[in-house]
């Protein structure tokens, strides 16, 4: 495909690889935040061809990583009732909970359907009013204004058996939460370009002014990976922190006015827990007290979930940033795709599944002392 | 869950423990190591396939045959070696751009004897109807069934019918068996692989399962994509005018060309390296792929298959598959190595180096 290929173009890589060698003068550490971009830069070996001065640091930016397990649980709970058709995206079904995933659902019984859009669910209600439909609502901003239009969608019909269980996140309160740990060493940030797309850039200015780091806004294509890094490495090396936007195609810096109107018509903005991290202050969304009734959560009696972590996954540690997967002494021996001890190793963007995918071609798990950020 | 499994809370990572874990003691609470039910994976041609077969059908059937694991067994019968080969079919919906569950049903037995090297002679067809199904809907399966095998060049031979209760079916399943005889000098078999050989696809990758998922879940893609489901029977007996001395053939279905490609690299205990950028993907299914966030290299084929060829029968290959109307987009992709054996590798378009591994279940689309 043109488009495709045009972000690909491998001269055009070395340019931009060769710009960053000529401009690097000492180690810098950057993080994408995105797992998307952490699975170009993996599928691609993008990391592989830096300057070793550039390292790479893996962040947050999975929505099903980020999902607490409490949650996942309750899911569970919800989408095994017989009144309930349980819809989802797909690389939900399989990220474990505490003792079993969605998929094990549907085959004890539960009707648990993978849609693509939030609306597919809305459908789905529509032609079973004897059924209660419940949208598994999780991601960052990215996903959260086609789920508030759902929501909004059904009380515009006044779909009485529909409503969404909702665990949405917002990126730069966990950009805040990494650079206030004081084991941090992240120096530059590649922020989601699809994020900013819906947010546009308000929110990041005042980030790059507090902790004097550059926030350079970039896509997912292997170009667009490597035009944001020289310009995150431009700005270290000039001791420049500003806010960048390398991804105009697809960001203007107002966002998405009508995404972020419908935004703030469904949702309010509240604290949230992250898999792995804790609780994140104002950190993601809630549906608003007029759309309440449409919360899964009190639709559904779920209270007293006991989640149990695993004590040896460190993917808490991964999400931050504090060390590279592989480092981790139970990658590709006790955790494995086929036997996940955390979502990052199960979710199509989790940074584990990358290397394990990817990478495991002569790596060797090496023990890393780190602290958990928050 | 293991006693050497600590209690944490859902929030908050507390101290880090791992230093006192015996992670060698730790069971896993994830579902996919105990599955006391099948789940949807286990038909998806990847790794929990493999386990299921394995650890549940070899042990139960016993058999020299069955233990080879071959798209089809092979064996000497009446002084000729034939090939036997099963394969069922539940695909939704029935009819799609490009086929049908007929033609599914023909060309995929049909293929797996040609992976054999196998001329396929006859099939046998068996019918699992859902009551209430249309009668043009089983007639129309029936005689796309009989136009593909008559374009094979196949008897369907024998069949059976069953029919089960509404609710209890997609409409229509099918199975189809097939046997074939094995030309005398043709051995093809992962066990012949060297390092060295050459890796060869028949045309684009991903087509079939791009086809269906835009039917099936209501997807547009801008173009319509048609399945590329055909008989491989005549662009193997091409390929073996050439040589008789092919290694290996697969047709990367289920799992698609990662599967294939690993399948042969276990077997052979070679490495496999590709380069990325000679597989022919189709715009339309990269287009596809690039919105789900699918890999191309995972996608089901129905009318492709990929080649081991030593290298000095390589270009000869290649050209009497491109002179075939199903072999005119080949392409070699790589070659197999002595380095990494049992694994495959690609060499990414920017000049990196990634692992292909073997699909574990299904493909998921992702959530952004």
């Amino acid at each position: 495909m043109k488009y495709l290929d045009e972000f690909q173009n491998p001269e055009l890589a070395r340019r931009l690889l060769d710009e960053i060698r000529g401009m690097v003068t000492r180690p810098w550490a950057l993080m994408e935040v995105c797992g998307g971009q952490t699975h170009t830069i993996i599928r691609h070996g993008i990391d592989q061809l830096l300057p070793e001065e550039v390292e790479l640091i893996h962040g947050p930016g999975c929505p099903v990583c980020v999902t607490p397990l409490a949650v996942i649980d309750k899911a569970l709970e919800i989408a095994a009732r017989p009144e309930v058709i349980f819809c989802s995206f797909g690389d939900m079904l399989r990220v474990p909970g505490t003792d079993r995933d969605l998929f094990r659902v549907r085959s004890e019984g539960g009707d648990v359907r993978v849609v693509y859009s939030p609306l597919d669910a809305l459908k789905i209600a529509q032609q079973n009013p004897d059924r209660e439909v419940v949208f598994f609502g999780i991601g960052f901003e990215t996903t959260a204004p086609p789920n508030a239009m759902a929501v909004h969608q059904a009380r515009r019909l006044g779909l009485d058996n529909f409503s969404m269980l909702v665990s949405h996140v917002r990126v730069p309160p966990a950009i805040e939460a990494i650079m206030n740990s004081p084991s941090c060493r992240v120096q530059g940030f590649l922020a989601a370009g699809h994020v900013c797309s819906v947010m546009g850039v308000d929110e990041y200015p005042a980030l790059a002014e507090r902790f004097g780091v550059p926030i350079v806004v970039t896509g997912f294509e292997p170009l667009d990976i490597l035009e944001g890094i020289r310009r995150t490495v431009r700005q270290l090396e000039r001791g420049e922190h500003t806010v960048e936007n390398a991804y105009p195609r697809a960001v203007r810096p107002e966002g998405n006015p009508a995404a972020r109107a419908m935004l703030a018509d469904v949702f309010e903005v509240a604290d949230r827990s992250w898999r792995g991290i804790g609780t994140i202050p104002a950190s993601g969304w809630r549906l608003s007290e007029r759309y309440r009734g449409y919360d899964a959560e009190h639709r559904f009696s779920v209270e007293g979930i006991a989640t149990r972590e695993p004590a040896a996954c460190r993917s808490g540690e991964v999400l931050q940033g504090l060390i590279k997967p592989h480092e981790c002494q139970a990658f590709g021996t006790t955790c494995t795709p086929r036997t996940p001890l955390g979502a990052t190793m199960v979710s199509s963007e989790g940074a584990c599944a990358a290397y394990y995918l990817y990478r495991r071609l002569g790596t060797a798990p090496t023990p890393l002392e780190a602290t958990p950020v928050v | 869950m293991s006693d050497t499994t600590s209690s944490r809370p859902a929030t908050g990572p507390g101290p880090r423990d791992l230093p006192t874990v015996d992670i060698t003691g730790w069971t896993c609470p994830a579902p996919l190591r105990e599955t006391p039910r099948v789940v949807m994976g286990h038909g998806g041609g990847g790794a929990l396939t493999a386990e299921l077969v394995q650890q549940i059908f070899v042990p139960a059937f016993g058999g020299e045959l069955l233990g080879q694991l071959g798209d089809s067994a092979v064996f000497p019968l009446g002084g000729q070696r034939l090939a036997f080969s099963t394969d069922s079919y539940v695909v939704r919906p029935l009819f799609f751009p490009g086929g049908s569950i007929g033609d599914l049903a023909v060309n995929g037995t049909v293929n797996d004897l040609a992976m054999s090297g196998a001329r396929a002679a006859y099939l046998s067809c068996g019918f699992i109807l859902e009551e209430g199904v249309e009668m043009p809907v089983v007639a129309g399966v029936a005689d796309a069934m009989g136009a593909a095998a008559r374009a094979a060049g196949v008897e369907v031979a024998t069949g059976d019918t069953k029919v089960v209760e509404a609710g209890r079916g997609d409409g229509v399943y099918l199975n189809t068996a097939g046997i074939g005889v094995i030309p005398p000098g043709v051995d093809l078999r992962p066990q012949r692989v060297v390092p060295g050989d050459v890796v060869i696809v028949s045309g684009d990758i991903g087509v079939h399962g791009v086809a269906i998922m835009s039917v099936r879940e209501g997807l547009e893609f801008g173009v319509e994509i048609e399945s590329d489901c055909a008989a491989l029977g005549g662009l193997v007996q091409a390929m073996l005018a050439v040589t008789p001395d092919l290694h290996v053939l697969r047709d990367p279905t289920r799992g698609g060309l990662a599967a294939a490609l690993n399948e042969i690299a276990t077997a052979s205990a070679t490495g496999v390296v590709i380069d990325e950028r000679a597989v022919p993907v189709p715009p339309a299914v990269a287009n596809a792929c690039a919105i789900l966030g699918l890999d191309p290299m995972y996608v089901a084929n129905e009318g492709k298959l990929v080649a081991f060829v030593p290298r000095e029968h390589a270009d000869a290959v290649l050209d009497a598959m491109r002179a075939h109307p199903l072999g005119v987009g080949a392409a070699v992709i790589g070659e197999a190595v002595a380095a990494h054996p049992g694994m495959v590798v690609a060499r990414t378009p920017l000049g990196g180096t990634r692992v292909v591994d073997l699909p574990l279940g299904e493909q998921l689309p992702r959530i952004c």
